[in-house]
C-alpha cells in the first residue's frame, strides 16, 4: 500500500513537471493515468522492492553524490590517459566479488562500475562480477572495494529499515544463471 | 552584470562539455580494441553530456525546461551504462579477443589486491 502511494506520487510529479499545463481537465487525465498504472502494476504483482526501490530512501542520496564525484574524477583520469602520447593503458579483466545481498544492490553496483569511465562490467555470475579495467589506476580503484562497501552499506541499512529479508545469495546465483 | 556572469558560465560549461565529447572521440580512434574503446565512449556519455546539459540548464534559467533537462540527464545515467554493458557483454560472450581473466576475489584487504598491483607496476612500465 505504501509502495503504491509512493509510485503514484512519483508518477504524478513526473506528469506535472513534463506537461506544464495546469488546468483541471489535464490534471484529471494525469490522475486517471497514474491510478491506472499503479492499479495495473499492483494487479500484475510487480510492485515490489525491485520495481520501486523506495526503501533505499535517503541512503541513495548519500551514495549518489559520492558516485558523481567518482565519475568526474575517473573521467579526468581516462581523458588524461587518452591524451597522453604514449597511451599508458593496461587492460585487464578481473573477476571480483560483489558483497551485495539483494539484486537491487548488485544492479546498483554493476551499473556504478560501468558508469565510471575506466571500468565496465562484462558479466555477473553467482555474486561475482567480471570487469574490464582500462588502466592500473582504475583496476586499483576497483580492487580497493570502496564502491562495493558503499553500495552494500546503502543496501544493508535499507533492508533493516524495510524489515524484509534480502534475497539469499543462492537465489541471486540461480537467477543470473537462468538469464 | 549578473547576465554577463551567467553567459560566461553557460559558455564555460558548453565548451568544457564539447571538449570532453571530442576527447571521447579521440579515444575511440586511439584506443586499440573494442573493450578499451567502450571506456572512451563512456567519457562522452557521462561528463561530456552532463556538462552540456548543465550549460543548457543554466542558459534556460530556472523553469520547467531545466527540470526536463534534468530528466534527460537522469535517463542518460540509467541508460548509458546499460547500453555499454549490453555491448561489451555481447562481445565478451561471443569470445571477442580479450585479456585473460584474473581471479581477484579478495577485496579491500592487504592480501591479493595490493600484492597484485605491486607486481604489476614494473611490468606496466614496460608496456608504456
Amino acid at each position: 500500500m505504501k509502495r503504491s502511494f509512493v509510485l503514484f506520487v512519483t508518477l504524478m510529479a513526473v506528469w506535472l513537471l513534463l506537461s506544464g499545463h495546469y488546468n483541471a481537465t489535464l490534471i484529471a487525465y494525469g490522475v486517471l493515468s497514474c491510478v491506472g498504472v499503479v492499479a495495473l502494476m499492483a494487479h500484475l504483482e510487480i510492485l515490489d522492492h525491485e520495481a520501486l526501490p523506495a526503501h533505499l530512501g535517503f541512503r541513495l542520496f548519500l551514495y549518489i553524490p559520492w558516485l558523481l564525484k567518482e565519475v568526474v574524477l575517473s573521467n579526468f583520469a581516462v581523458a588524461k590517459v587518452i591524451l597522453t602520447p604514449s597511451l599508458p593503458i593496461h587492460p585487464r579483466i578481473l573477476r571480483i566479488k560483489a558483497s551485495q545481498k539483494t539484486q537491487v544492490g548488485q544492479v546498483a553496483y554493476a551499473n556504478s562500475i560501468t558508469l565510471t569511465p575506466g571500468t565496465v562490467t562484462l558479466d555477473v555470475r553467482n555474486g561475482h562480477f567480471i570487469v574490464h579495467a582500462l588502466t592500473l589506476d582504475s583496476a586499483e580503484g576497483l580492487l580497493s572495494g570502496e564502491m562495493d562497501r558503499r553500495v552494500a552499506h546503502m543496501e544493508v541499512h535499507a533492508a533493516i529499515h524495510e524489515g524484509h529479508a534480502p534475497d539469499t545469495a543462492a537465489d541471486i546465483g540461480n537467477r543470473s544463471e537462468r538469464s | 552584470m549578473m547576465e554577463v556572469g551567467r553567459e560566461i558560465g553557460v559558455w564555460i560549461l558548453l565548451v568544457a562539455g564539447s571538449v570532453f565529447c571530442v576527447i571521447g572521440g579521440i579515444g575511440m580512434i586511439r584506443l586499440p580494441d573494442f573493450y578499451t574503446r567502450s571506456h572512451a565512449a563512456s567519457i562522452t556519455d557521462t561528463l561530456g553530456a552532463t556538462l552540456i546539459l548543465l550549460g543548457l540548464a543554466l542558459y534556460s534559467g530556472f523553469n520547467l525546461i531545466t527540470v526536463k533537462l534534468f530528466f534527460v540527464l537522469f535517463l542518460l545515467y540509467i541508460t548509458s551504462p546499460t547500453a555499454a554493458h549490453a555491448l561489451v557483454k555481447a562481445a565478451y560472450s561471443k569470445g571477442l579477443d580479450a585479456p585473460d581473466l584474473e581471479d581477484v576475489t579478495e577485496i579491500g584487504g592487504a592480501t591479493s589486491s595490493s600484492a597484485d598491483s605491486a607486481t604489476l607496476r614494473p611490468d606496466a612500465k614496460g608496456v608504456n
